[in-house]
């Protein structure tokens, strides 16, 4: 795609500037939904004052679910490409995210033993991190797909979804198998790093109990944040802007018509699979650090999640993914946190999160099943 | 009943034992002495795991034997009912693995309605299993005494919701296998009043049972343990409600979706399960539910010569804990036999038929007049019921219930014994789901306990020459049975996707697809 320079430019930063700029709306409108309600319930407590409580609550609310919102963009851009290009679900891609912060917890943990992890500047680290979660996990992606997708092309359509569960499954034991030889421990826990650790605190507000609540964000999250970011606009200028991308989409609106045309179909593919799995290791890498420790099955249920966040979206469609992983995430930060108070503990929100999750699912489908911005891939219209 | 072509790979691997059971005298010797040899052996040396295996095994020669179905009748009820017991009375863990075996049976040739017959991906299996098990769990044990009076209301009216499909199903199902042109001729015609009126009495005398006189009273529950039979009606209904309450709405999904949509309602009745302690407690959260009654045994009158008679066998006193082993291995075997029965009705039957015409092509199902939505709620329905009056065994069995018996684990072990055996295939399901039982529960954990003794005898690796010692202890076989589900799913998709005992049109299927060769199915398949 040769455009001029400020076409490019636009190209690349125009829908950066729509995701925040919908990160920010969607944002304000699920703050403006709880706080009517307790607006509306205000009466109904006499213990204590249900807006202050739920005006206590809304800053951290709001940054877990911009995080949660984008580690599920991550993941979804990941099931959201191979769908758009095979017409398939990529099950074992959880698993792929798994990998790639195993792959960046076992850098992490050499660089400690060789004395080396405070020496090199923090954000040294996280990039060289990101990138060898990223180089393994796209590496094992297309290893899979050479290997368990690519004979089953032709097959029934179950037949590759049911080889990609069993994926799943070897890649959760296999993973559990080498780290029980190499540290006899299948739990990886991530090396601190103090400057990580630090928060930056704006100030403090009110809570229902009478004390005061720090307002602030830890540098981890803003790191996770930002790396996100540039990684969507790396993704963003890949596929929109480069001869590669074309033949992406290519492929994805017309498999033979692309192979006519002088593309080379199983490398696209196989392409598509190193891109979208070396964006579900960066985001395993980041999740982890995050997170701190990790085990073989964390990435089964977030894997769930954004799969969810990408028919949430429009399968097909990378933009898609990117909102509904937000609206996925904030959704249900918003659930973990509110349902307990409004119910005052008899829901526990974080275990009925998980639910609301499968409950849009199951809910998309049924009613609009082609997505919130419709089934595509890129730019480009896939169905007619 | 017997199969008439084996296909290349059986043959080269078996081709001198099926030649051995070719013909009828033959064959009856081979059988007689395969048996008898193998059944003394593992009676003599108890502890042999591969011996038990080749005995195991001897029901797969039986299969495979080209005689008459009434021998083969008689061999398969001399090997599970007479020998295995016998086996089993003296080590209880054979009886164990047998009725696990009886249940995943029972629970393969569910789920291979759903994903063989009607071509429907179910990944979250196990939630029907789960409803099964949470309404024996429920108001087999105490715990029903929790709920007050409107909570009990609620309870009951679902639960005699719950029994209405149950007892519809059954009535029907009597009415297929032992209908009016089977029975002479009074009887047949009576058959379906005599099932309504007695479907309900029962559900009269349950409901007075749990609303009437003692309405909230304490001590109520658990209840009478006769009632087990009856409540295996309404365990059946629950899960056949809950199977049609998730069908309806997502039966327009593509065939992916769909496998996708029913794993998140796995993970939430799982969810659900762990976390309705509260407000209302009815599945008492992540700790479970126990004890939960087991069902009667017989009158004392007749269980002491029995026991005694057991003893015998055993050699050594038996107490009624140990005959519960031999009961459920019983009832496990019984629901297997009625689920291979019902499957393979329903596989000939029209509804078979329509859902073979699903699979294969829905438009063209439709537009011959095939009943959609009806067909796959009925598949849903029908591999439901399975999971459903298997869990409630399982409830009594284990006596506890908590969600982690319920994970994604649990479906996608289910899954893979069906495609393990050939979706699509009743003897298939059934071999699959011994063949992955046995090997978790006995081959995974006999390497589990040769590793640990090699562990602690401190000798040294063979061509490494490292200490067993320093084998790391995280390695447990036993463990790894997410590695051998994947293994057989890929294996199996790859290689063999029409599996180990294929329907024949299935088969055909998927040869047609893979290679786009109608007609040369049949013949040797040239590659591509």
């Amino acid at each position: 795609m040769t455009g001029s320079l400020p076409r490019k430019l636009r190209e690349l930063f125009l829908p950066l500037g729509q995701i925040i700029l919908f990160v920010v709306a969607s944002a304000a409108v699920m703050s403006a939904i709880v706080l009517a309600l307790a607006f509306l319930l205000r009466g109904s407590r006499a213990d204590s004052d249900l807006l202050v409580g739920v005006f206590a609550l809304l800053p951290q609310t709001l940054i877990d679910g911009i995080t949660l919102g984008f580690l599920y963009a991550l993941i979804a851009l990941g099931y959201t490409m191979v769908y758009g290009v095979l017409e398939f679900i990529n099950f074992a891609h959880s698993e792929i995210y798994m990998v790639g912060a195993f792959a960046g917890a076992e850098l992490a943990l050499t660089l400690q033993s060789l004395g080396l992890l405070l020496v090199i500047p923090p954000l040294g680290y996280v990039v060289l991190a990101v990138l060898v979660g990223m180089i393994v996990s796209g590496a094992l992606a297309v290893t899979v797909e050479r290997i368990a997708y690519r004979p089953l092309r032709n097959a029934p359509r179950l037949v590759p979804l049911i080889s990609a569960v069993g994926v799943s499954f070897f890649l959760q034991d296999a993973v559990r198998l080498f780290e029980s030889f190499h540290r006899n421990a299948f739990y990886l826990t991530f090396p601190v790093i103090p400057a990580f650790d630090r928060r930056i605190i704006f100030g403090a507000i009110p809570t229902a109990t009478g004390g005061m609540i720090d307002v602030g964000i830890s540098v981890k999250v803003i790191i996770f944040i930002v790396a996100a970011i540039l990684i969507l606009i790396g993704l963003n200028y890949l596929v929109n802007a480069t001869k590669l991308g074309m033949s992406i989409r290519a492929v994805a609106q017309d498999r033979p018509t692309a192979g006519l045309m002088g593309i080379n179909v199983n490398r696209v593919i196989a392409l598509t699979f190193l891109i979208g799995g070396s964006l579900g290791g960066a985001a395993g890498v980041l999740a982890g650090i995050k997170a701190g420790t990790i085990d073989p099955f964390f990435g089964f249920i977030p894997g769930i999640k954004a799969f969810t966040a990408a028919v949430l979206g429009g399968i097909g469609n990378l933009t898609g993914a990117v909102l509904g992983g937000i609206t996925l995430g904030l959704l249900e930060a918003f659930v973990a946190s509110y349902l307990t108070l409004f119910t005052r503990g008899a829901l526990p929100g974080a275990d009925y999160a998980a639910i609301t999750a499968f409950l849009i699912l199951i809910g998309i489908l049924i009613f609009k099943p082609s997505g919130l911005l419709g089934e595509q891939v890129g730019h480009a219209g896939r169905r007619a | 009943m017997s199969q008439s072509k084996p296909t290349a790979v059986s043959r080269s691997i078996t081709a001198q034992t099926l030649g051995w059971l070719g013909e009828a005298p033959q064959a009856y010797i081979f059988l007689t002495l395969y048996i008898a040899l193998t059944a003394l052996g593992a009676f003599l040396n108890q502890r042999s795991l591969p011996i038990f295996l080749l005995f195991e095994a001897s029901l797969l020669l039986i299969f495979y034997a080209r005689i008459p179905a009434k021998p083969k009748a008689i061999f398969c009820g001399i090997v599970l009912l007479v020998l295995l017991p016998v086996l089993g009375l003296r080590n209880a863990y054979y009886l164990e693995v047998a009725t696990q075996v009886g249940i995943y049976v029972a629970l393969a040739l569910g789920l291979n309605i759903v994903v063989g017959f009607a071509g429907l991906l179910d990944l979250g299996y196990v939630a029907f299993y789960a409803v099964g098990a949470y309404v024996w769990a429920i108001f087999g044990s105490s715990h029903a005494n929790e709920f007050s009076a409107p909570g009990n209301l609620v309870v009951a009216a679902i639960g005699l919701l719950a029994a209405a499909p149950g007892a519809t199903l059954a009535y029907r199902g009597i009415r297929r296998v032992a209908g009016e042109d089977r029975l002479p001729r009074p009887w047949g015609a009576l058959l379906p009043w005599a099932v309504t009126i007695v479907a309900a009495v029962v559900l009269y005398r349950l409901a007075w049972l749990i609303l009437g006189p003692g309405l909230g009273s304490v001590g109520r529950f658990p209840l009478p343990a006769g009632w087990f039979f009856p409540f295996l009606l309404i365990a059946v209904g629950a899960a056949v409600l809950s199977g049609i309450l998730l069908g309806t709405p997502v039966l327009r999904l593509r065939g992916d979706y769909l496998a996708i949509v029913t794993l998140g309602f796995g993970e939430v009745i799982r969810v659900l399960s762990k976390n309705l302690d509260k407000p209302i407690n009815i599945t008492n959260g992540s700790q479970g539910i126990t004890p939960i009654s087991r069902p009667p045994l017989l009158p004392e009158a007749l269980m002491a010569p029995l026991r005694s008679f057991f003893s015998a066998i055993a050699g050594r006193p038996l107490l009624n804990a140990d005959l519960y082993g031999f009961y459920f291995f019983l009832l496990a075997l019984a629901i297997a036999g009625v689920a291979i029965l019902v499957a393979r009705r329903l596989d000939h039957s029209y509804i078979g038929r329509a859902w073979t015409a699903i699979r294969e092509d829905e438009q063209a199902a439709i537009a011959m007049g095939v009943p959609l939505v009806r067909m796959k709620l009925m598949a849903f329905a029908a591999g439901a019921s399975f999971a459903g009056a298997m869990g409630m065994i399982f409830a009594a069995k284990q006596t506890f219930v908590n969600p982690d018996s319920f994970t994604f684990m649990e479906s996608i072990g289910v899954l893979a014994m069906v495609i393990l055996g050939g979706m699509g295939s009743i003897p298939g399901a059934v071999l699959g789901a011994t063949i992955v039982t046995v090997l978790n529960l006995q081959v995974l954990t006999e390497l589990s306990l040769q590793l640990s003794a090699l562990r602690q005898s401190g000798g040294l690796m063979p061509l490494l020459g490292i200490p067993w010692t320093q084998f790391p202890n995280q390695l447990e076989p036993a463990k790894y049975q997410r590695m051998v589900f994947g293994i057989v799913l890929i294996a199996m998709m790859i290689f063999r996707t029409e599996g180990l005992l294929p329907a024949v049109r299935r088969r055909l299927e998927i040869q047609e697809a893979l290679h786009g060769d109608a007609d040369a199915a049949g013949q040797p398949v040239k590659e591509a």
